[in-house]
């Protein structure tokens, strides 16, 4: 079972929509007990950092980070791979869990924010999320801050500069991009976090 | 790179996609469940899909047709037409929506706009501008195009931007249907006064249309409804087209 956690932020009817069509056994939940007890978890989440806050409120923030301790696979898209770095200059009171070092920024004056479309990714070899996903396939973000190249990068874009499109290490994946509205290219990077 | 978007538009009327010209004469196109498939399997970024004669009577007919057409789509997917409030967009969100655009009833109440950015995100609000040459300038029209409201659709696309909108739909009204081109000169003009992006539409009738608006345009992306519909053109050869003008484009997608 995938729990898909729900904390208030956007739209999760079409992530579990995606792993419907996939033939995953997904529940949407709010409830710690749920997700504690979940294979597999995904952190979905649009909009602005602070509604991250609700992960903190409701005690979801230590469920998660023990998955994570415990190896248990785990997706953040978009917020929720963002909640995986330190923070963001969006919102300074409420802190990333800093599995990966670095801070989210804004994108430099110089290009359209936020940046929305189509964008081709650059995959690194080697990445389980990415498995089969051709060099230069489109994606589709939504967002007004990324976060910093690391040494977990698996997959970048460029707008103005270069930043994390993937992360990956361990059994901790992140995609700033929505596979769940990438078309087949999404959907295989769903269906390769399921066969995780 | 980021890529220039084409975005296929369903025009809804009583739960049937239709197309007019110049906002009249409508002409029945089919289901939208399925021209939203067909149009996302021949490379469409997006799917716009506009209740065009909403009313509170059809309101369940519009989340029904959201609901089936959002079961099997997987690009991004906006609806709009007769959200007036937080509730309205609330609801088609619920039935599956990644987007909703608001028109009428966000110029008489622009905080609307930020109360759905609010709680949605600013990513989810796209703001839909009937927009209407009028001597040198360009007009501000609502309710379907039947209402002048005297605003300026520049100052206009600034104050959407400042109150949350994510995006800006402009629509020429003088070329909407017409295939003969989109108005450059007006996308142009926003896009050069708002940083979101500027999706334009009316007037698309072939692939150097697309090209201008781009190059000349200045477009993020471009809007079309009638020339996919009847199979003038189809978007997988616009985009070929497109991407051999140096337009960058998702393709092959």
């Amino acid at each position: 079972m995938i729990a898909i956690v729900d904390y208030g932020a956007g739209n999760l009817n079409s992530v579990k929509k995606a792993f419907d069509h996939l033939g995953a056994q997904v529940v949407v939940t709010d409830q710690p007990e749920l997700v504690a007890a979940a294979d597999k978890v995904v952190l979905p989440g649009v909009g602005h950092f602070s509604s991250l806050g609700a992960l903190y409120r409701t005690g979801l923030h230590e469920v998660l980070l023990n998955g994570v301790s415990a190896k248990r696979p785990f997706l953040g898209i978009c917020l929720g791979m963002q909640w995986c770095f330190e923070g963001s200059e969006e919102c300074s009171e409420i802190p990333g869990a800093g599995i990966f070092p670095g801070k989210c920024r804004q994108f430099p004056s110089s290009v359209k924010s936020p940046h929305v479309g189509w964008n081709s990714l650059m995959v690194q070899h080697g990445s389980r999320l990415l498995r089969g996903i051709a060099q230069d396939s489109f994606v589709y973000y939504t967002h007004s801050f990324h976060a910093p190249q690391v040494t977990a990068t698996t997959g970048a874009s460029e707008h103005g500069l270069w930043f994390a499109g993937a992360v990956e290490r361990d059994n901790v994946f992140g995609v700033q991009f929505h596979p769940e509205k990438s078309g087949e290219v999404g959907l295989s990077i769903l269906k390769n976090f399921c066969e995780v | 790179m980021l890529t220039k978007r084409i975005i296929a538009c369903l025009d809804m009327d009583g739960g049937r996609v239709v197309k007019g010209v110049r906002f009249k004469n409508l002409r029945d196109a089919g289901d939208p469940a399925a021209c939203a498939t067909a149009h996302a399997a021949q490379g469409a970024d997006e799917i716009v899909l506009l209740d065009i004669t909403a009313t509170s009577g059809n309101r369940r007919t519009l989340l029904d047709a959201v609901r089936r057409t959002a079961r099997s789509l997987f690009v991004p997917f906006t609806v709009g037409g007769g959200i007036r409030s937080l509730e309205d967009a609330a609801s088609v969100f619920d039935a599956g929506a990644d987007k909703i655009a608001v028109n009428s009833a966000a110029v008489s109440d622009p905080a609307l706009i930020g109360r759905i950015a609010g709680r949605f995100g600013s990513q989810a609000v796209v703001v839909a501008i009937d927009a209407k040459r009028i001597d040198e300038t360009f007009e501000v029209f609502v309710a379907g195009g039947r209402v002048s409201t005297g605003h300026n659709a520049i100052q206009w696309a600034r104050e959407a931007a400042a109150w949350g909108a994510g995006e800006i739909l402009l629509t020429s009204m003088d070329r909407d249907g017409t295939q003969s081109g989109f108005d450059c000169e007006l996308v142009s003009a926003v896009a050069q006064a708002v940083s979101i992006p500027v999706i334009a539409s009316g007037g698309a009738g072939s692939a150097r249309d697309f090209i201008e608006v781009f190059h000349r345009g200045h477009a993020d992306a471009a809007l079309a409804a009638s020339i996919f519909h009847f199979g003038i053109e189809n978007i997988a050869q616009l985009k070929g087209e497109l991407h051999h003008a140096r337009v960058p484009v998702r393709w092959p997608c």
